[in-house]
Protein backbone atom coordinates (compact mmCIF):
# COMPACT_ATOMS: atom_id res chain seq x y z
CA UNK A 1 0.00 0.00 0.00
CA UNK A 2 1.19 3.79 -0.93
CA UNK A 3 1.33 6.32 1.18
CA UNK A 4 -1.03 9.42 0.48
CA UNK A 5 0.34 12.96 0.98
CA UNK A 6 -1.19 16.40 0.78
CA UNK A 7 0.76 19.35 -0.91
CA UNK A 8 -1.49 22.33 0.83
CA UNK A 9 -1.14 25.67 2.54
CA UNK A 10 -4.49 27.53 1.97
CA UNK A 11 -2.70 30.68 0.37
CA UNK A 12 -2.21 30.42 -3.13
CA UNK A 13 1.17 31.03 -5.05
CA UNK A 14 3.17 29.98 -2.12
CA UNK A 15 4.78 27.38 -4.40
CA UNK A 16 2.29 23.77 -3.56
CA UNK A 17 2.51 22.71 -7.09
CA UNK A 18 6.28 23.51 -7.61
CA UNK A 19 6.62 21.48 -4.48
CA UNK A 20 4.17 18.54 -5.77
CA UNK A 21 6.14 17.90 -8.66
CA UNK A 22 9.81 18.77 -7.23
CA UNK A 23 8.98 16.35 -4.56
CA UNK A 24 7.19 13.67 -6.51
CA UNK A 25 10.49 13.70 -9.49
CA UNK A 26 13.11 13.40 -6.54
CA UNK A 27 10.68 10.35 -5.26
CA UNK A 28 10.56 8.64 -8.44
CA UNK A 29 13.92 9.37 -9.21
CA UNK A 30 14.90 6.95 -6.32
CA UNK A 31 13.20 4.55 -8.26
CA UNK A 32 9.74 4.57 -6.19
CA UNK A 33 6.62 4.78 -8.38
CA UNK A 34 4.70 7.97 -7.87
CA UNK A 35 1.66 9.57 -9.02
CA UNK A 36 1.10 13.40 -8.59
CA UNK A 37 -2.65 14.38 -8.69
CA UNK A 38 -3.88 17.97 -9.53
CA UNK A 39 -6.73 18.61 -7.64
CA UNK A 40 -7.05 22.10 -9.08
CA UNK A 41 -9.96 21.45 -11.15
CA UNK A 42 -10.95 24.53 -13.71
CA UNK A 43 -7.09 25.45 -12.67
CA UNK A 44 -4.79 23.23 -12.83
CA UNK A 45 -0.92 24.21 -13.95
CA UNK A 46 0.47 20.85 -12.75
CA UNK A 47 0.40 19.45 -15.96
CA UNK A 48 2.38 22.90 -17.14
CA UNK A 49 5.05 23.11 -14.61
CA UNK A 50 5.67 18.88 -15.43
CA UNK A 51 5.71 19.66 -18.92
CA UNK A 52 2.93 17.66 -19.68
CA UNK A 53 0.60 19.82 -21.11
CA UNK A 54 0.14 18.99 -24.48
CA UNK A 55 -0.24 15.37 -23.64
CA UNK A 56 -3.24 15.38 -21.45
CA UNK A 57 -6.12 13.36 -22.76
CA UNK A 58 -8.37 12.29 -19.91
CA UNK A 59 -8.20 13.68 -16.66
CA UNK A 60 -9.56 13.71 -12.68
CA UNK A 61 -12.99 14.13 -13.19
CA UNK A 62 -13.42 12.34 -16.77
CA UNK A 63 -12.55 9.10 -14.53
CA UNK A 64 -14.65 10.26 -11.51
CA UNK A 65 -17.94 10.43 -13.98
CA UNK A 66 -16.49 6.87 -15.33
CA UNK A 67 -15.79 8.41 -18.85
CA UNK A 68 -12.13 7.40 -18.65
CA UNK A 69 -10.40 4.57 -16.84
CA UNK A 70 -7.84 5.37 -14.42
CA UNK A 71 -4.96 3.69 -17.02
CA UNK A 72 -6.01 6.22 -19.37
CA UNK A 73 -6.18 9.34 -17.83
CA UNK A 74 -2.22 8.45 -16.07
CA UNK A 75 0.57 10.30 -18.27
CA UNK A 76 3.78 9.11 -17.74
CA UNK A 77 6.68 11.55 -17.29
CA UNK A 78 9.33 11.20 -20.19
CA UNK A 79 12.20 11.27 -18.12
CA UNK A 80 11.58 9.86 -15.12
CA UNK A 81 9.90 6.08 -16.19
CA UNK A 82 8.53 5.95 -12.28
CA UNK A 83 6.87 9.37 -12.12
CA UNK A 84 3.03 9.99 -13.64
CA UNK A 85 1.08 12.53 -13.61
CA UNK A 86 -3.19 12.33 -12.74
CA UNK A 87 -4.21 16.09 -14.50
CA UNK A 88 -7.22 18.02 -12.95
CA UNK A 89 -9.57 18.97 -15.74
CA UNK A 90 -9.78 22.42 -16.96
CA UNK A 91 -13.23 23.22 -18.39
CA UNK A 92 -15.09 21.34 -15.60
CA UNK A 93 -16.05 22.83 -12.33
CA UNK A 94 -15.22 21.96 -9.17
CA UNK A 95 -18.94 20.64 -7.92
CA UNK A 96 -17.94 17.18 -10.46
CA UNK A 97 -15.22 16.17 -7.97
CA UNK A 98 -17.16 13.77 -5.41
CA UNK A 99 -16.29 12.62 -2.13
CA UNK A 100 -16.77 8.79 -3.17
CA UNK A 101 -15.23 9.13 -6.64
CA UNK A 102 -12.04 10.90 -5.16
CA UNK A 103 -12.00 8.12 -2.39
CA UNK A 104 -12.18 5.45 -5.16
CA UNK A 105 -9.59 7.18 -7.37
CA UNK A 106 -6.92 7.23 -4.24
CA UNK A 107 -7.57 3.50 -3.08
CA UNK A 108 -6.76 2.45 -6.83
CA UNK A 109 -4.05 4.48 -7.15
CA UNK A 110 -2.55 3.81 -3.48
CA UNK A 111 -2.54 0.02 -4.54
CA UNK A 112 -0.15 0.34 -7.77
CA UNK A 113 1.52 3.66 -6.71
CA UNK A 114 4.26 4.28 -3.40
CA UNK A 115 3.49 7.36 -3.00
CA UNK A 116 0.10 9.50 -3.63
CA UNK A 117 0.96 13.28 -4.03
CA UNK A 118 -1.98 15.49 -4.17
CA UNK A 119 -1.62 18.72 -5.41
CA UNK A 120 -4.52 20.85 -3.51
CA UNK A 121 -5.78 23.61 -5.13
CA UNK A 122 -5.78 27.29 -3.13
CA UNK A 123 -8.08 27.99 -0.28
CA UNK A 124 -10.23 25.96 1.81
CA UNK A 125 -13.00 25.17 -0.17
CA UNK A 126 -13.88 21.63 -1.94
CA UNK A 127 -10.99 21.22 -4.11
CA UNK A 128 -8.98 21.24 -0.76
CA UNK A 129 -10.54 19.62 1.63
CA UNK A 130 -10.84 16.88 -0.96
CA UNK A 131 -7.27 16.86 -1.77
CA UNK A 132 -6.62 16.63 1.80
CA UNK A 133 -9.33 14.27 3.04
CA UNK A 134 -7.33 11.23 2.28
CA UNK A 135 -3.88 11.78 2.98
CA UNK A 136 -1.82 10.11 5.24
CA UNK A 137 0.90 12.71 5.25
CA UNK A 138 0.73 16.61 4.63
CA UNK A 139 2.77 19.21 3.68
CA UNK A 140 2.10 22.36 4.62
CA UNK A 141 3.87 24.48 2.25
CA UNK A 142 4.77 27.88 3.59
CA UNK A 143 6.36 31.03 2.70
CA UNK A 144 8.45 33.61 5.54
CA UNK A 145 5.02 35.81 5.77
CA UNK A 146 2.73 37.01 7.93
CA UNK A 147 -0.37 36.27 5.18
CA UNK A 148 1.17 32.78 3.94
CA UNK A 149 2.03 32.21 7.90
CA UNK A 150 -1.71 32.83 9.01
CA UNK A 151 -3.39 30.67 6.19
CA UNK A 152 -1.07 27.99 6.76
CA UNK A 153 -2.26 27.89 10.72
CA UNK A 154 -5.80 27.88 9.28
CA UNK A 155 -4.64 24.44 7.42
CA UNK A 156 -3.36 22.82 10.11
CA UNK A 157 -6.72 23.25 11.85
CA UNK A 158 -8.54 21.60 9.07
CA UNK A 159 -5.79 18.39 8.65
CA UNK A 160 -6.37 17.87 12.38
CA UNK A 161 -10.49 17.77 12.16
CA UNK A 162 -11.56 17.47 8.53
CA UNK A 163 -9.01 14.73 7.41
CA UNK A 164 -10.34 11.01 7.86
CA UNK A 165 -7.53 10.13 9.94
CA UNK A 166 -8.50 13.24 12.07
CA UNK A 167 -11.93 11.66 12.25
CA UNK A 168 -10.70 8.73 13.09
CA UNK A 169 -9.31 9.82 15.75
CA UNK A 170 -5.63 9.19 14.45
CA UNK A 171 -2.54 11.33 14.29
CA UNK A 172 -2.48 13.44 11.06
CA UNK A 173 1.25 13.34 10.20
CA UNK A 174 1.95 17.61 9.54
CA UNK A 175 5.26 18.69 8.03
CA UNK A 176 6.13 22.14 6.80
CA UNK A 177 8.03 23.17 3.92
CA UNK A 178 9.28 26.64 4.13
CA UNK A 179 10.02 28.12 -0.09
CA UNK A 180 10.88 30.66 -0.96
CA UNK A 181 13.41 31.63 1.94
CA UNK A 182 15.96 34.37 1.76
CA UNK A 183 18.56 33.69 4.18
CA UNK A 184 19.88 37.69 3.44
CA UNK A 185 16.65 39.28 4.42
CA UNK A 186 15.94 37.31 7.43
CA UNK A 187 19.53 37.88 8.46
CA UNK A 188 18.60 41.07 8.36
CA UNK A 189 15.52 41.16 10.23
CA UNK A 190 13.40 41.71 7.23
CA UNK A 191 12.36 38.49 7.06
CA UNK A 192 10.34 35.70 9.40
CA UNK A 193 13.69 33.56 10.64
CA UNK A 194 12.66 29.54 10.11
CA UNK A 195 12.59 29.63 13.90
CA UNK A 196 9.79 32.00 14.21
CA UNK A 197 7.47 30.05 11.40
CA UNK A 198 8.56 26.62 13.66
CA UNK A 199 7.39 28.72 16.56
CA UNK A 200 4.39 29.72 15.37
CA UNK A 201 2.99 26.55 13.48
CA UNK A 202 4.85 24.18 15.45
CA UNK A 203 4.76 21.33 12.93
CA UNK A 204 8.23 19.42 12.22
CA UNK A 205 10.15 20.73 9.49
CA UNK A 206 10.43 19.08 5.86
CA UNK A 207 12.41 21.13 4.42
CA UNK A 208 13.90 25.13 3.85
CA UNK A 209 13.81 26.05 -0.38
CA UNK A 210 15.52 29.05 -1.30
CA UNK A 211 14.22 31.81 -3.02
CA UNK A 212 16.11 31.18 -6.44
CA UNK A 213 15.93 31.70 -9.92
CA UNK A 214 16.39 28.37 -10.34
CA UNK A 215 12.71 27.09 -9.79
CA UNK A 216 11.65 29.88 -12.22
CA UNK A 217 13.91 28.31 -14.98
CA UNK A 218 12.27 24.96 -14.71
CA UNK A 219 9.05 25.97 -14.37
CA UNK A 220 9.92 28.16 -17.66
CA UNK A 221 11.07 24.67 -19.08
CA UNK A 222 7.89 22.24 -17.96
CA UNK A 223 10.31 20.38 -15.98
CA UNK A 224 10.27 19.64 -11.96
CA UNK A 225 13.37 21.78 -10.58
CA UNK A 226 14.82 18.59 -9.07
CA UNK A 227 15.15 17.04 -13.01
CA UNK A 228 16.61 20.31 -14.09
CA UNK A 229 19.45 20.72 -12.26
CA UNK A 230 20.86 18.21 -9.86
CA UNK A 231 23.40 21.00 -8.53
CA UNK A 232 21.14 24.21 -7.97
CA UNK A 233 20.21 25.03 -4.21
CA UNK A 234 16.67 24.22 -4.78
CA UNK A 235 16.68 21.06 -6.43
CA UNK A 236 19.44 19.68 -3.33
CA UNK A 237 16.99 21.05 -0.81
CA UNK A 238 14.00 19.38 -2.19
CA UNK A 239 15.67 16.03 -2.60
CA UNK A 240 17.01 16.37 1.07
CA UNK A 241 13.16 16.67 2.08
CA UNK A 242 12.17 14.03 -0.08
CA UNK A 243 14.91 11.88 1.80
CA UNK A 244 13.12 12.58 4.85
CA UNK A 245 9.96 11.84 4.04
CA UNK A 246 11.22 8.17 3.27
CA UNK A 247 12.63 8.30 7.11
CA UNK A 248 16.57 9.92 6.53
CA UNK A 249 17.17 11.52 9.54
CA UNK A 250 19.47 14.29 7.79
CA UNK A 251 20.48 17.61 9.10
CA UNK A 252 18.72 20.81 7.90
CA UNK A 253 20.58 23.44 6.25
CA UNK A 254 19.64 26.70 5.42
CA UNK A 255 20.49 26.43 1.63
CA UNK A 256 22.40 29.74 0.48
CA UNK A 257 24.94 30.60 -2.06
CA UNK A 258 27.70 30.08 -0.12
CA UNK A 259 27.38 26.57 0.77
CA UNK A 260 29.57 24.83 2.48
CA UNK A 261 31.33 27.39 3.26
CA UNK A 262 28.65 29.98 4.97
CA UNK A 263 26.33 26.92 4.95
CA UNK A 264 24.84 26.70 8.25
CA UNK A 265 23.82 23.09 9.89
CA UNK A 266 20.79 23.15 12.31
CA UNK A 267 21.19 20.97 15.46
CA UNK A 268 17.12 20.53 15.60
CA UNK A 269 16.29 17.04 14.49
CA UNK A 270 14.96 16.74 10.94
CA UNK A 271 11.11 16.08 10.26
CA UNK B 1 21.71 59.13 2.42
CA UNK B 2 20.14 55.70 1.35
CA UNK B 3 23.38 54.58 3.29
CA UNK B 4 21.93 56.12 6.92
CA UNK B 5 18.42 55.51 6.33
CA UNK B 6 19.61 51.38 5.38
CA UNK B 7 21.04 50.84 8.32
CA UNK B 8 18.99 53.27 10.67
CA UNK B 9 15.39 51.61 9.48
CA UNK B 10 14.21 49.19 11.85
CA UNK B 11 14.12 45.25 11.29
CA UNK B 12 10.54 44.37 10.22
CA UNK B 13 10.57 41.21 11.31
CA UNK B 14 10.41 40.95 14.74
CA UNK B 15 7.30 42.81 14.43
CA UNK B 16 5.62 40.17 11.97
CA UNK B 17 6.62 37.70 14.10
CA UNK B 18 4.44 39.61 17.60
CA UNK B 19 1.26 40.23 15.40
CA UNK B 20 1.47 36.90 14.42
CA UNK B 21 1.40 35.41 17.57
CA UNK B 22 -1.47 37.61 18.71
CA UNK B 23 -3.94 37.01 15.91
CA UNK B 24 -3.05 33.29 15.72
CA UNK B 25 -3.67 32.42 19.73
CA UNK B 26 -7.09 34.41 19.45
CA UNK B 27 -7.93 32.72 15.87
CA UNK B 28 -6.87 29.49 17.31
CA UNK B 29 -9.22 30.11 19.98
CA UNK B 30 -12.44 30.85 18.51
CA UNK B 31 -14.28 28.51 16.17
CA UNK B 32 -15.88 30.69 13.47
CA UNK B 33 -17.15 33.63 15.24
CA UNK B 34 -18.01 32.48 18.79
CA UNK B 35 -14.93 33.79 20.52
CA UNK B 36 -15.84 35.60 23.82
CA UNK B 37 -15.30 39.29 23.13
CA UNK B 38 -17.50 38.62 19.59
CA UNK B 39 -20.16 37.20 21.66
CA UNK B 40 -20.29 39.81 24.13
CA UNK B 41 -20.49 42.27 21.48
CA UNK B 42 -23.36 40.43 20.17
CA UNK B 43 -25.35 40.24 23.60
CA UNK B 44 -24.60 43.67 24.48
CA UNK B 45 -25.72 45.35 21.62
CA UNK B 46 -28.55 42.52 21.32
CA UNK B 47 -29.99 43.87 25.27
CA UNK B 48 -29.50 47.32 24.27
CA UNK B 49 -32.04 46.62 21.27
CA UNK B 50 -34.55 45.31 23.27
CA UNK B 51 -35.21 48.98 25.18
CA UNK B 52 -34.10 51.27 22.09
CA UNK B 53 -33.91 51.28 18.38
CA UNK B 54 -30.48 51.00 17.69
CA UNK B 55 -29.37 53.64 15.22
CA UNK B 56 -26.06 52.33 13.60
CA UNK B 57 -24.98 55.71 13.68
CA UNK B 58 -24.75 56.38 17.38
CA UNK B 59 -23.35 53.22 18.11
CA UNK B 60 -19.37 53.18 18.12
CA UNK B 61 -18.19 49.22 18.72
CA UNK B 62 -14.33 49.00 18.98
CA UNK B 63 -12.58 45.85 19.81
CA UNK B 64 -9.05 45.58 20.65
CA UNK B 65 -7.26 41.84 20.59
CA UNK B 66 -3.51 42.07 22.83
CA UNK B 67 -1.74 39.11 23.69
CA UNK B 68 -2.63 39.30 27.55
CA UNK B 69 -6.26 41.25 27.55
CA UNK B 70 -8.27 41.91 24.90
CA UNK B 71 -11.02 45.11 25.47
CA UNK B 72 -14.69 45.49 24.36
CA UNK B 73 -15.48 49.06 24.35
CA UNK B 74 -19.64 50.13 23.41
CA UNK B 75 -19.81 53.85 23.14
CA UNK B 76 -23.76 54.30 22.41
CA UNK B 77 -25.82 57.69 22.27
CA UNK B 78 -29.00 57.42 24.25
CA UNK B 79 -31.66 59.81 23.03
CA UNK B 80 -33.16 62.37 26.28
CA UNK B 81 -36.78 61.14 25.24
CA UNK B 82 -35.72 57.22 25.74
CA UNK B 83 -34.19 58.27 29.09
CA UNK B 84 -37.20 60.29 30.92
CA UNK B 85 -39.96 57.77 29.47
CA UNK B 86 -38.04 54.81 31.44
CA UNK B 87 -38.00 57.08 34.54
Amino acid sequence: MGKVIVVTSGKGGVGKTTSSAALGAALAKGGDKVVVVDFDVGLRNLDLVMGAERRVVYDLVNVIQGEAKLTQALIRDKRVETLYLLPASQTRDKDNLTSEGVEKVIAALKSVFDWVICDSPAGIERGATLAMRHADIAIVVTNPEVSSVRDSDRIIGLLDSKTLRAENGEHMEKHLLLTRYDPVRAERGDMLKVDDVLEILSIPLLGIIPESMDVLRASNLGCPVTLADDRSAPSIAYCDAARRLKGENLPIMIPGEKRGFFGKIFGRKAA
Amino acid sequence: MNFRRFFSRAQSAPAARERLKVLLAHERAAVGDSDLVTKLRDEILRAISKHMQIDSDKVSVKMERGAQVSTLAVDIEIPFELTRKAA
